[in-house]
């Protein structure tokens, strides 16, 4: 009977053997004193291992580590400029995605009124354009955010431009959260239904923010984590998109 | 971990976006930082170097891996790389012979004997120990040993860690093993 190795037993130890290997290895040491004391010993060692303590870091350690690597980061890296466009282009580009989604839409209903097999095989095609409309607001709703968390009080113009840029996004953002109930994604109405409630409070506030409405609006961005919220359902929304368009051009025709 | 590192590759270049992540992660990665460096000083500007590099970084990860696998390769590089300078600075004002007989002098610095265990059993003493042994490992064996053994890591992720292939992976981990069994042995049977 040959015994295990020292190495054999390490990766008995740490589960990296696999298939009759792992079989093998698991009923010799059942039926080995020899090697069953040696893992014994083994896994005592590596035990007594994580007993190694590790200073404790309090719950603000995360805010404190931001703190002392914010400065730098902005000293470092070169602000990239937002809102290259201007926000004229941004209100029509968001328009035309309204209006094709619109036009889609009204379009699917229609058609559903025509034949049920076309509903059926519509579904794939109509999720896609949902989601690449979809994730280009969530993209620009979020640019929106972290320029309004960037700015400061008392630049009328600046907020101004938000808040026409908000009232904009507010409109659409309505028009896809209806959508994302009637396609039965909860998870992102819901999203969607906050982000709305911030759009609003933002487009409420034209030029003449104070310091303290964009201090509490600020806040109410950061406690109620909107801007990642956004952020993940923006990205979910772009892996759907490519999951859909890997499908074959087939099964949408 | 999670849906959150996907979403990063948009937050590449925006600080603000970049605050949450640095707040999601930064325990996680202090207590990786402070097993591969046994200090606490050193642990704090690996933390720190490590999100800094992560920021400068952020446009090179695509997404197809997990944020939080990504970042805890950034961490183990800049602990290296912390470790690789601290050791310069020490060789700069410190006559070694060796790194060998260096290595072999931390080892031989742990006592042998000893207590019995049921004094022993997580006591200062048996911390300063394991600490003792994990402080003689090389740093590379130290680097796949955390990662194994106490971040779950997998060979093959830690090979993408350390840039080796999972054969070098495992004779790493094996000659760490051996090391920390040699030196807690005593501790540990008796």
């Amino acid at each position: 009977m040959r015994h295990l190795t020292q190495d054999e037993l390490v990766l008995l130890h740490y589960g990296e053997m696999s298939g009759p290997d792992w079989e093998q290895a698991k009923a010799h040491v059942r039926a080995c004193d020899r090697c069953r004391e040696e893992l014994i010993s083994l896994e005592s060692a590596l035990k007594a291992v994580l007993a190694l303590p590790v200073p404790e870091r309090g719950e603000d350690y995360g805010r404190e580590v931001w703190a002392r690597i914010s400065p730098r980061l902005e000293a470092k890296i070169e602000r990239r400029p937002r809102f290259s466009l201007p926000v004229r282009a941004w209100v029509f580009a968001g328009s035309v995605a309204v209006l094709l989604v619109v036009a889609f839409w009204s379009g699917r209903w229609w058609q559903q009124r025509q034949t049920s097999t076309t509903e059926a095989i519509s579904a794939s095609a109509r999720q896609r354009i949902l989601m690449f409309a979809v994730a280009d607001h969530l993209e620009r709703a979020q640019m929106l955010l972290v320029e309004l968390m960037h700015q400061e009080a008392g630049s009328p113009p600046e907020a101004s431009r938000t808040a026409e840029l908000a009232e904009d996004l507010v409109q659409s953002n309505r028009l896809y959260r209806q959508a994302a109930l009637r396609d039965g994604d909860p998870g992102l109405a819901n999203v969607l239904d906050e982000l709305e409630r911030v759009l609003l409070e933002i487009s409420h506030n034209s030029g003449a923010t104070s310091a303290d409405d964009l201090a509490i609006l600020q806040h109410q961005i950061e406690s109620q984590g909107i801007l990642f919220k956004v952020r993940v359902v923006e990205l979910r929304a772009r892996e759907k998109q490519r999951a859909e368009a890997a499908q074959p051009v087939g099964s949408i025709l | 971990m999670g849906a959150d590192g996907r979403a990063t590759h948009v937050t590449a270049g925006d600080p603000a976006a970049f605050r949450l992540l640095v707040e999601r992660h930064s325990g996680a990665i202090f207590r990786l930082a402070f097993r591969m460096t046994g200090n606490e000083s050193d642990a704090e500007d690996v933390v720190q170097e490590t999100f800094l590099r992560a920021y400068r970084g952020l446009d090179q990860f695509e997404g197809r891996a997990d944020f939080g696998t990504w970042l805890h390769r950034v961490a183990v590089n800049c602990a290296l790389d912390h470790l690789r300078r601290v050791k310069r600075r020490e060789e700069e004002f410190h006559a070694v012979s060796s790194a060998d007989s260096e290595e072999d002098d931390v080892l031989s610095a742990v006592p042998s004997g000893g207590p019995g265990p049921e004094r022993l059993l997580l006591s200062a003493e048996l911390q300063v120990r394991i600490a003792g042994a994990m402080a003689a490992l090389s740093d590379r064996e130290r680097a796949a040993f955390v990662l194994r053994h106490f971040e779950g890591c997998s060979i093959a992720e830690i090979g993408k860690v350390l840039n080796l292939r999972g054969g070098a992976v495992k004779n790493t981990i094996f000659r760490a093993v051996q090391k920390l069994r040699e030196a807690l042995q005593p501790l540990v049977n008796s």
